[in-house]
């Protein structure tokens, strides 16, 4: 039947049974999203149909990483104001209503991502049928954008899998797998491709009743239950974020409370709430994250370096599990160490990972297959990667490079994972010194996404280059900077984490510190963030940055050093640690807090983040803000700390800088950064 | 008894080989299945050499009990190791000689020309040995899946009876000849009676062993062997079969174990059951120069014999005899020997058949007495008994540790036997290269 010829992206095909096939191929786009042409083209497809009935409808996509990512993240910043973002919001939702609205049986055919807007399209068709393979994944994950579910997931979710699941999904912008999506209800099925067709036709010849939730789950829903669930759930929200920096998922919950058995009603404040967030701060800045991500990731494009095999000598914290790490994406890993009783442990923590992320025995077996122990250092000739972690001595790694180096394939990368000795130091042993990069990871290494891809002036810019395509190979995130004391993460860090023991010196409780730092939007509070990355580290970490620069380290971390009170790994430093959690006071209200508390730590931060950019340690200030964010989880809904003083006006913030230099110390002098901003 | 004619055919080399630590069986499942451990030494085997994976031609593995998730192991561990799917794999069983039986099937192919490049070797887990239900509960179980209403369910119930549950072990069945009804044990008890070995001669040579071993694990004469990791932090560098503390008292004092009431065969004078894998590399010359591939030394010839089930462990008595005769050696012209230790009783009893002219000239067809091995050129650096025995992989254990004995000593030529259950023997000849031989 007829063709729409004016689609770029969709393609109708009518077969011998009358069965539609609806296929989705974004022109211009290596991944589907739903875009405002792709919606409208999408309309004009329905509208066909709604005049020629098929026997059945099925929506599937002919690109091969996956079905549908979400929607066209580019279009939402492009509105303005909220009555733009309510209209284009309600326009989906008419298209969405067309689809469902079909008496024909309608079927999504489901494989690789299915997540956001494309979740939401595969909602409102009657039946879903899902790929049973490990890249499929199904979610909502528009709250980490800072927005919730907007075309239509917040009625229909919970209306096919029953609200507990469906308000956890969306709160926690989690994904799943095909085999619990089945088990959820969320698809009809999950099978092998070989049986995906089939079982698309047979669901329409064959239509059975549409999935709904149990009886006890639909009580839930019920008026008299909602605001005792509601107030459940907002707690839980509570302990990981505040309302006031994220404000989405507390309006997702009051969407729901409010209108949860008025769908038609649901579907119009859900357009206005999400045109009300969208326009917001924070998702603002969250997409610009977002975005940066990908400015992130487009620094590894364009190289066609695809590692086969790395070789990690050092086997300890870093080391162990940046091989683990490495093995997990699929990489043959050999792990080099002194002797076995060095290695063993990492070994350990690698099955623990395999089991945690991949589950299946077969799988975690194939991992552990591919991880290797060498202690006599076999996987030297055949790595296309080697990565250097062993223990921060200069005299050391030099060693191991010059006797590493002519056993080397020929292109071969040579990363280094040092935080602190400089590249120009370790490559003086090294026959052909440009060819030394670093690969600095951050701890723990399966969580923190971002590497630091060190050069010096000497590294050809060619092995940059791979260094940021391999980070990008094993899913971490490349930011390339200068070779320099502390490179951005550490150098940023390390005056707001020395700031916050010189305010406990003077008397200021360590939870107060932490609970002002938290606050604002860090993570984790100064103080424990110390004793978790071990004060010994932090001291050693110090000095070396303290080196030809006025600052001082204050006595109190030498003292706690010294009597060997490293933090969470000895079970005290700042804080007392049991089973590994620090165990933090009770706060009352008459507590010592100084006014300037929140100045003086995020300032101080914030004008080492200026004094970065202008010397060049990363090209600019949108790359810094990524390297802070993904590096030390700097409040992201503030977008950075160079978007936060955009916001609040340079200025403003200098002026504030002055005066705490005035009353604190001249470590507070604004650098000569801020002039540009 | 029919002479077999030597296997003609282009020479055939041992590149390189290495094993897992062997880890004694304690009463439940070990940390390594047998394809862990062929896995575990074949990777690092492995990325020692020139070629990678997939330049080998096949994989051929002894084993005898391979597990319910190893069929044809060698193909699974094939492709455990990386080797691509192109690379073949069989797995052979000679009872306790299949790792020899490998390298002799190995040593056939290459010889004939079917392959250049070969991985060969065996790997047992004797303790994940299965424990199997009788057949009147696997006809249960099929009965009660087939009933699907309640009554019948009930009715299927009511049939189990004690006799149901008793389980078949495995192993011990496994280590009990099924024709003559004897167990191993049993046979080495014997050939004690028969050529008059009392327990002292027994305990003293089990002694020997740990001794030797214990000396080659502080002299590391045991270079051949590659550690092994299990998944809680745990790793395998030594044999832990070793009883420093052994002596001649406390080996006195074990009871006999397969004739209780008045045998001499204990735990302390026999082989223990035991976990390992041995894995060597065989190639062509044409492989060799290809690869550029070292040569440690050359698999001669072998031979299998056939002998009284009831005697078992006469098997290498017979089957190194052949060897001798077809490349006319006498037994000084030998410069070490491996005769896996499966009892004391049993290498003695070979030693001693081959010193008796009358057993010599009716059961070996040689006109008088071969000679005395000399025991300190046979097992030097321990066997069996201190070592255990992975069934599947002891064969090719001794040949790669004899290779090694003949370098380390520069010596030339040795030879590795193992009496087989089910009553036969098993042989190879190895020599090492002359300074004008192939490769480095």
């Amino acid at each position: 039947m007829a063709n729409n010829t004016d689609s770029r992206h969709w393609r109708a095909e009518r077969d011998n049974e009358d069965i539609v096939w609806l296929h989705l191929d974004r022109a211009d786009a290596s991944v589907n999203a739903l875009s405002v042409e792709v919606i409208a083209e999408l309309d004009a497809e329905l509208v066909a149909l709604s005049e020629n009935f098929p026997r059945g409808l099925v929506i599937l996509s002919d690109k091969q990483n996956g079905f549908i990512a979400g929607a066209d993240i580019k279009g939402f910043v492009a509105l303005r104001d909220q009555e733009e973002a309510t209209e284009f919001m309600r326009g989906c939702h008419t298209v969405l209503d067309r689809l469902e609205s079909f008496t024909f049986p309608t079927v999504s055919l489901i494989h690789g991502f299915c997540l956001g807007g494309g979740m939401e399209l595969a909602l409102a068709t009657r039946y879903r049928i899902a790929e049973d393979e490990p890249r499929t994944r199904l979610g909502l994950p528009e709250v980490m954008l800072g927005i919730h579910p907007g075309f239509g997931g917040t009625m229909r979710l919970p209306r096919l899998i029953g609200a507990p699941t469906a308000l956890d999904m969306m709160l926690t912008g989690r994904s799943i797998g095909a085999r619990a999506a089945r088990k959820l209800g969320l698809v009809d099925y999950a099978v092998p491709h070989r049986q995906m067709y089939r079982a698309a036709r047979q669901i329409i010849h064959n239509p059975p009743r549409p999935q709904r939730p149990g009886k006890l789950k639909r009580l839930i829903e019920h008026r008299f239950a909602r605001p005792l669930v509601a107030k459940f759930l907002r707690h839980r929200v509570a302990k990981r974020v505040s309302s006031k920096h994220y404000p989405a998922p507390y309006a997702l919950i009051d969407l729901w409370l409010r209108y949860a058995d008025e769908p038609k009603k649901m579907l119009a404040e859900e357009a206005r709430s999400v045109a009300r967030l969208v326009i917001g701060d924070t998702a603002q800045n969250l997409i610009r994250v977002f975005f940066l991500q990908e400015q992130l990731k487009s620094q590894g494009r364009g190289s066609d370096f695809k590692a086969q095999s790395v070789h990690v000598v050092g086997a300890g914290v870093m080391g162990g599990d940046i091989a683990a790490w490495c093995t997990l994406q699929g990489l043959h890993v050999t792990l080099q160490d002194q002797s076995p009783e060095r290695i063993a442990p990492a070994i350990k923590r690698a099955h623990e990972l395999f089991r945690k992320r991949l589950k299946h025995p077969r799988l975690v077996q194939a991992a552990m297959d591919r991880l290797m122990p060498d202690v006599k250092g076999l996987g030297v000739t055949r790595a296309d990667v080697i990565i250097e972690a062993i223990f921060e001595n200069a005299d050391a790694k030099q060693k191991l490079f010059h006797a590493i180096e002519p056993h080397m394939k020929p292109d071969a990368l040579l990363a280094t994972n040092t935080s602190s000795i400089p590249l120009e130091t370790l490559c003086e042993t090294l026959a052909e010194p440009a060819r030394l990069v670093g690969l600095h990871f951050f701890n723990p290494v399966a969580k923190m996404q971002l590497v630091e891809i060190v050069r010096s002036i000497q590294t050809d810019a060619n092995v940059t280059h791979k260094a940021a395509a391999f980070a990008c190979q094993i899913g971490r995130l490349p930011l390339p900077v200068k070779s320099s004391a502390g490179f951005l993460v550490n150098r940023i860090l390390m005056p707001y984490l020395l700031e916050a023991v010189v305010l406990e010196s003077e008397g200021v409780r360590p939870e107060v510190i932490d609970k002002t730092a938290v606050e604002f939007g860090m993570p984790m509070g100064p103080i424990e963030l110390a004793d978790t990355v071990g004060l010994d580290i932090c001291l050693s970490v110090a000095q070396i940055l303290a080196e030809g620069t006025t600052a001082t380290i204050p006595d109190r971390l030498h003292k706690l050093v010294e009597a060997n009170h490293l933090g969470r790994k000895t079970g005290q430093g700042f804080y007392r640690y049991k089973k590994g959690k620090p165990v933090k006071g009770k706060l009352d209200k008459n507590i010592f807090s100084p006014a300037d508390l929140t100045d003086r730590l995020i300032l101080i931060l914030l004008n080492e983040a200026v004094a970065c950019v202008r010397e060049g340690v990363v090209e600019n200030d949108d790359l810094l803000d990524a390297g802070i964010v993904f590096g030390t989880g700097f409040a992201p809904f503030r977008g950075g700390p160079m978007r936060y003083i955009q916001d609040i006006g340079a200025g403003v913030l200098k002026d504030r800088l002055e005066a705490l230099a005035k009353r604190h110390g001249d470590r507070f002098e604004p650098d000569a950064g801020w002039q540009r901003l | 008894m029919a002479q077999r004619k030597t296997s003609k055919g282009r020479p055939v080399y041992i590149i390189d080989g290495s094993r897992t630590p062997q880890l004694k069986a304690q009463g439940k499942p070990g940390p390594f299945t047998a394809s862990d451990l062929a896995v575990g030494v074949g990777r690092v085997l492995l990325a020692r050499q020139p070629f990678e994976p997939s330049d080998l031609d096949e994989v051929i593995l002894g084993c005898v009990m391979p597990g319910p998730d190893e069929a044809n192991i060698a193909r699974v561990v094939a492709l455990r190791l990386g080797c691509d799917k192109r690379v073949t794999g069989w797995t052979v069983q000679r009872n306790c000689a299949s790792g020899m039986q490998a390298l002799d099937c190995a040593l056939t192919n290459i010889a004939t020309g079917r392959s250049d490049l070969i991985l060969a070797g065996g790997t047992e887990a004797m303790s994940h040995a299965s424990v199997l239900l009788n057949n009147q509960m696997v006809a249960w179980l099929g009965e009660w899946s087939r009933a699907k209403r309640m009554t019948d369910k009930l009715r299927a119930l009511g049939k189990l009876r004690g006799a149901h549950f008793k389980p078949i072990i495995g192993l011990l069945r496994g280590l009990t000849d099924p024709v003559v009804g004897l167990s191993m044990g049993q046979t080495a008890e014997n050939l004690a009676y028969r050529f008059d070995i009392s327990r002292e001669q027994m305990d003293a040579f089990a002694l020997v062993s740990h001794q030797r071993l214990a000396m080659a694990q502080d002299k590391g004469c045991l270079g051949e062997v590659e550690t092994i990791y299990d998944t809680h932090g745990r790793y395998y560098d030594k044999d832990d079969g070793l009883r420093r503390d052994t002596d001649m008292a406390r080996l006195a004092k074990l009871k006999p174990v397969f004739d209780r009431d008045f045998g001499n065969v204990t735990a302390g004078n026999s082989a223990q059951v035991t976990d390992g894998a041995a894995l060597l590399i065989l190639a062509s010359e044409k492989a060799v120069k290809k690869h550029n591939l070292p040569v440690l030394g050359r698999i001669i010839d072998s031979e299998w014999a056939g002998v009284d089930p009831a005697q078992m462990g006469l098997g290498p008595a017979h089957a190194m005899v052949p060897l001798l005769k077809r490349h006319g050696l006498k037994i000084m012209d030998v410069d070490y020997w491996e005769i896996n230790e499966a009892f004391a009783a049993q290498v003695l009893a070979c030693l001693e058949a081959w010193k008796d002219t009358h057993y010599c000239r009716t059961e070996l067809g040689m006109r008088s007495a071969l000679g005395e091995i000399d025991q300190a050129r046979l097992n030097v650096d321990g066997g069996g008994i201190s070592l255990g025995h992975p069934v599947g992989a002891s064969g090719a254990r001794i040949v790669l540790h004899l290779v090694n004995v003949l370098q380390r000593n520069r010596a030339q030529r040795g030879i590795a036997s193992l009496c087989i259950g089910g009553g036969q023997g098993g042989a190879m000849l190895i020599e090492t290269e002359k300074e004008t031989g192939h490769g480095e």
